[in-house]
């Protein structure tokens, strides 16, 4: 429940309505108190005084109030869901933004979903309670607040009597109001967890079935779906004990009012009027208190949701622009490692060893070894997803620690083996590293990436939508888009994994001659799988274990006889003794092959 | 940029507020509790029956009790007045507690079928069903329907009661009086129904705006590296606030101001009615047709009557949701699954490995054109073959054939010479391993996933299979070795990593058929050296359908079937093809002229 407190800064920027929604609802209350007066007032004098113009009058009072009623209770209630709907607007704006600049590190530890769900159900846990939530809160405590000064007034000597099932009331609630939040909590993990379920197997289908899973997975998601039935009734049942509970109290109140008082009334020391008074004060009491649990259980949702949400705002991005930080001028394009290490948060093992590494403007460097060698770990702290947790990556000569973060990484141009697209038009999809391009930039960078002649044929061509409802592309067509998205962003590095997955062999040809022209006079790295491109590489990198193991011109590093030998022996001499084969049965088609091949296999 | 230019209609809203089809369909989930529901009324109506004596007692304490100075009348009256409290405080216990048994589990039970009947779908359902859809309907749309069993749907009969009660009271004390301040109601009509549909309109306003803002949140989120590789989040930030995230404020806001109208109005006709019956009433009183009481009781009835016409009132938007909720619930409830079990199914014996192909054609539910075309082939017992082909020549629908995830719509597939659609789907698949090319872990340790594969495997059994494929030494590097968990947010794995793990798995299940579908493109070349001799042992003595681009994982196999538009058109071995310069010849000179040519 203290995590209500967050609320506040919310709030402050609308407190002026939240203050005249206050104000409204005090009127609102004034104006139902008169009419009971009113209507006593027209039986006591109205009736008796045979008087058609009182009634008259009477009537027009009524509906006058009836106008009032209304237009305060439209302002009061609409001035409260602005603000509950203002603030989650806001406080979702807030959300969007934070997430985006956490850290790689934070997402590879978070789930996609719960961030997802914080968004959408906390901050709607959170809109529902504030606003209206608030505002009764404000006019319950105010109620009780009143009705126990007047009863003290009236008759100090019964209220306390009265009063008295009232003390366990507050206590029942209190408690009641810290133990919900908790078993809310309980059942929203048992729901995510249920989610969770669902969607890894829906997801996996296909392993389920090729498996003959069905009932283990049932199985599976009934113990889930169970908790979260035990989850939901123990919610409910707290629900039902302190309901009709605190109705109860307050009836408790009035049957002691009429016993106390009435043997006072019995003795002569209080008239019956003063007792019926007295007890309909109390009975003011009903309404507020039926309302409190359901208030504090509102409200116990919504502190679920500010602390959850809060969770989020208060992680600071681990990576971000320094305070001084500097404004990175057009790169040359000068990459340095110097003794650097890394290991992912909670690993153990370290994923990069003491990299010590120049690379010149315009080279290219291609990273080779086995899965989980650290190939892509080195990529990655280039444009500093991921921070040294020891020594330093330099660009230029400059720490990239202390460089303003888009500058750096506007100038670094990335294509990930899985390309991810965005629900967009093919158009926005590219220019999404440079919103400037014009559609003339746009085609001319699909052009080079061959992406262009698939784009036009499409229906609407550069306006195609792409995504869940739009086109859907095939890997080799997302992947030259990425490629062309970073040919538009012009960046003097480049990171390149070269593996191109699940693609037939015309395709994989289009995407190589892409590439090759993505990285013309760039510094480029990439994490290579194909014998074409470690041949072409200025500078190559065997990885192995998160260090460099050996580096070298690919005949250098044959004749050195170490592991690229033995990668070279396993498979890339496979994938050149296929070539061979293939350029003796393709010669007249590829002219030149043969020699090109002979210069190749020279060292070996 | 990140999010489409327009609003995405949604197809998940609401044909029309009340469909007496969907409302059957609700009460038919509700069957079951039938008694519980029902003891749920009559503790309701007792509850109220208690509520109602308080008053009474009350005024019989001060009549009787004080009035005629009685201390004991006085204490009768306030021990029944404590006993009227007691039953009360029992009935609405009983009630919330019977209720929200009967709400939970109706959600638990509709949960359970859902779940199992999404285990009877057929592939085709998934590929036009998104994940997230079918969450929407297991979480969301159930949920609201729990909400509307447990508080909502007595509160309703409740009201209605009420309503009934209050008028028959009414009327039995003076007919012209009622229809005097019934006056008010052809107004309270026409303002329900204007209410009535642009609340209808706002809420699936309200909805579409939420999903625009959850699609694009989500998008942002599953690519937020890609976000930050290419620095824009500031871009982002801004069409997510100014479009958006602020079209949701706007559509939710004017719901705001419909719902905020309502009410007072509501109330102001009560004014009205209430000013008529006084003014008018109070004329009748006076030419002394009815007494003051009835006049009081009248303009007490007013208030009371309008009570529950708000509270349905304030139902509405949640019977609109359980009505698209249970819509949309019957609707995957009803979605007929493509392959089933004949009711004469048998247990597929232990197989020897032949598959049949008998002039099969496949062509996909909501597409006439055929995917697959007459194809004919026979792969004996143990026999590897590589399928090659362009993507989309129909490669995978074949091996999808072979685990009979769709049925041919025309021809037959014979394993062992037994037509697969006469035996149980289970005994056929548990017989069978499937590698595909996205390598998907399920959340649980690496070791869960292995076992995936054979449940009873041992421990001992699992790193056997690990170490067959070449992943026991990574995954001895990892936190927790074969502890370590894989889900979203576990450790970080490759997709290479990933695919080794499936393909433990498999072998674990030590298939008499093999299926891997594009299972090695993912893995780099070293990797997949590992794997191809980890294979080649897996291979030996099982009959093996492989769909690779590779020309490394092509070679090797006993034969080399090429697809093309649906059809088979060639097959031999490596160098018979390469001979015959036909299609596959071409394919793979164009693959490697690269190579070739840097």
């Amino acid at each position: 429940m203290r995590s209500l407190r967050r609320l506040l800064p919310f709030l402050i920027p609308y407190r002026r309505v939240v203050l005249a929604s206050l104000l409204a609802l005090l009127a609102l209350t004034a104006v139902d108190l008169v009419l009971p007066l009113i209507l006593r007032q027209v039986i006591d004098r109205g009736l008796a005084g045979s008087s058609t113009r009182f009634l008259l009058l009477s009537a027009g009072a009524i509906l006058g109030l009836g106008v009032a009623h209304a237009l305060l209770a439209f302002g009061q209630r609409y001035a409260s869901e602005w603000v509950s709907h203002r603030v989650s607007f806001d406080l979702r704006n807030r959300l969007f933004d934070h997430i985006q600049h956490l850290s790689f590190t934070f997402h590879d530890h978070t789930q996609s979903g719960q961030l997802i769900s914080r968004c959408i159900e906390d901050v709607r846990s959170i809109q529902s309670f504030t606003g209206q939530g608030v505002i009764e809160l404000v006019q319950v405590i105010l109620l009780l607040v009143g009705v126990v000064t007047i009863l003290f007034v009236e008759d100090p000597g019964l209220a306390p009597i009265a009063l008295a099932p009232m003390v366990p009331l507050v206590w029942i609630t209190t408690r009641f109001g810290r133990r919900v939040s908790g078993l809310f909590l309980a059942v929203d993990n048992a729901l995510g967890e249920l989610s969770a379920r669902l969607q890894e197997n829906v997801s996996g289908v296909q392993v389920v079935r090729a498996f003959a899973r069905e009932a283990h997975e049932i199985e599976r998601f009934d113990r889930t779906n169970r908790s979260l039935y035990t989850a939901r009734l123990t919610v409910l049942g707290a629900w039902a004990r302190i309901m009709p509970t605190s109705n109860l109290l307050v009836i408790l109140g009035t049957i002691l009012v009429l016993w106390f008082g009435g043997q006072r009334v019995l003795q002569g020391e209080m008239t019956v009027g003063e007792l019926v008074a007295f007890n309909s004060y109390l009975l003011l009491l009903a309404n507020p208190a039926t309302q409190l649990p359901w208030l504090v259980d509102v409200a116990g949702e919504a502190a679920a949701g500010l602390q959850r949400t809060a969770e989020i705002l208060d992680r600071l991005p681990e990576i971000r622009s320094p305070e001084d930080a500097i404004e990175l001028p057009r790169l040359r394009g000068l990459v340095e490692f110097r003794n650097a290490s890394f290991h992912y948060q909670g690993e153990k093992a370290h994923a990069l060893r003491d990299i010590d590494l120049v690379v010149e403007p315009n080279q290219v460097v291609a990273l080779i070894g086995p899965t989980g060698s650290g190939k892509s770990s080195l990529v990655h702290l280039i444009p500093r997803f991921y921070d040294v947790t020891q020594g330093a990556v330099l660009v230029d000569g400059l720490d990239v620690r202390r460089l303003e973060l888009t500058s750096l990484r506007r100038q670094i141009g990335i294509v990930l083996q899985t390309s991810l697209l965005f629900s967009a038009s093919m158009h926005d999809n590219i220019a999404f590293g440079s919103p400037g391009a014009t559609l003339e930039e746009v085609q001319a960078a699909a052009r080079v990436a061959q992406a262009d002649d698939f784009i036009r044929a499409m229906p609407q061509g550069y306006d195609t939508q792409v995504g869940e409802r739009g086109v859907t592309l095939s890997g080799g067509q997302r992947q030259r888009v990425a490629i062309a998205r970073a040919l538009l962003m012009n960046p003097r590095i480049l990171i390149l994994d070269d593996s191109t997955a699940s693609v037939d062999m015309e395709t994989e040809r289009l995407i190589q001659r892409a590439l090759a022209s993505l990285m013309e006079g760039r510094t480029t790295f990439v994490i290579a799988q194909r014998l074409s491109t470690v041949r072409r590489a200025d500078l190559i990198l065997v990885m192995d274990d998160g260090r460099i193991v050996e580096r070298g011109t690919h005949a250098a590093l044959l004749h050195q006889g170490g592991l690229y030998r033995q990668i070279y022996d396993l498979q890339l001499r496979d994938q050149e003794r296929l070539t061979d084969e293939l350029a003796g049965l393709a010669s007249q088609e590829v002219p030149g092959g043969r020699e090109r091949a002979d210069e190749f296999d020279q060292p070996g | 940029m990140t999010q489409a230019a327009t609003i995405p209609h949604s197809d998940d809203l609401p044909a029309k507020g009340y469909d007496p089809h969907v409302a059957r369909g609700m009460l038919a989930f509700m069957r079951p509790y039938r008694r519980p529901i029902l003891i749920s009324l009559v503790l309701m109506l007792a509850g109220s029956a208690a509520s109602v004596a308080g008053p009474y007692l009350v005024k019989v304490a001060l009549d009787s009790g004080l009035a005629a100075g009685s201390k004991q009348v006085l204490a009768r009256t306030a021990v029944l007045y404590l006993v009227a409290a007691l039953v009360q405080w029992a009935a609405i216990y009983l009630r919330v507690r019977l209720m929200a048994r009967v709400g939970t589990s109706i959600i638990y039970d509709l949960r359970a079928r859902l779940f199992g009947h999404l285990q009877e779908l057929s592939l085709n359902f998934y590929s036009r069903y998104s994940v997230g859809r079918v969450i929407t309907r297991v979480i969301n749309d159930v949920g609201v329907l729990r909400e509307f069993i447990t508080w909502a749907l007595l509160a309703v009969v409740r009201d209605l009661f009420t309503l009934v009660g209050i008028v028959a009271a009414m009327l039995a004390m003076n007919v012209r009086l009622t229809l005097l301040a019934f006056l008010v109601l052809p107004l309270m009509g026409l303002v329900t129904v204007i209410f009535r549909l642009q609340s209808q309109r706002n809420y699936r306003a309200v909805r579409e705006a939420i999903s625009w803002v959850n699609s694009v949140l989500a998008e942002n989120i599953n690519a937020v590296r890609v976000v930050q590789a290419f620095s824009r989040q500031k871009h982002n930030y801004e069409r997510f606030r100014d479009e958006v995230n602020r079209n949701n404020l706007v559509t939710n806001l004017r719901a705001a101001r419909l719902s905020s109208m309502f009410f007072p109005s509501i109330d102001l006709l009560a004014s009205l009615a209430m000013a008529l019956v006084v003014w008018l009433g109070g004329a009748a009183v006076l030419g002394e047709r009815i007494t003051p009481g009835v006049l009081v009781a009248f303009v007490l009835y007013i208030e009371r009557f309008f009570e529950p016409i708000r509270d349905l009132s304030r139902r509405y938007d949640a019977f609109q949701a359980t009505m698209a909720g249970g819509e949309r619930i019957l609707a995957l409830l009803q979605a007929e699954p493509e392959v089933i079990d004949p009711p004469q199914a048998v247990e597929m014996p232990p197989l020897r490995g032949q598959v049949d192909f008998d002039g099969v054609w496949y062509h996909y539910p909501d597409d006439e054109r055929p995917v697959l075309e007459d194809v004919s082939l026979r792969v004996s017992a143990g026999e590897t073959v590589a399928l090659v082909g362009r993507t989309g020549a129909g490669k995978s629908t074949l091996v999808r054939l072979v685990a009979r995830m769709h049925d041919p719509t025309a021809g037959r597939i014979l394993i062992d010479g037994v037509d697969i659609r006469s035996v149980r789907q289970q005994s056929l698949r548990s017989q069978m391993g499937i590698v595909l090319q996205d390598p998907f872990l399920f959340a649980g340790s690496v070791r869960e996933n292995i076992r995936f594969g054979r449940l009873g495997a041992s421990d001992g059994e699992i790193e056997a299979a690990a170490q067959a494929v070449g992943a026991h030494e990574f995954i001895l590097r990892l936190r927790a070795g074969y502890d370590s968990p894989v889900e979203e947010g576990g450790v970080i794995l490759s997709v290479g990593q990933r695919q080794l793990i499936s393909f433990a798995r498999a072998l674990l299940a030590d298939p008499r058929i093999l299926i891997l579908d594009e299972a090695t493109s993912s893995v780099d070349t070293q990797t997949e050296q590992l794997i191809q001799r980890a294979l080649a042992r897996l291979l030996r003595g099982r009959t093996a359908f492989v769909i690779a681009h590779r020309l490394s994982t092509v070679v090797h196999a006993d034969r080399i079937v090429v697809l093309e538009g649906g059809r088979i058109i060639e097959q031999g071995a490596h160098a018979e093809l390469l001979a015959r310069r036909g299609l596959y010849h071409r394919l793979y000179t164009s693959g490697f002229e690269d190579a070739l040519t840097p």
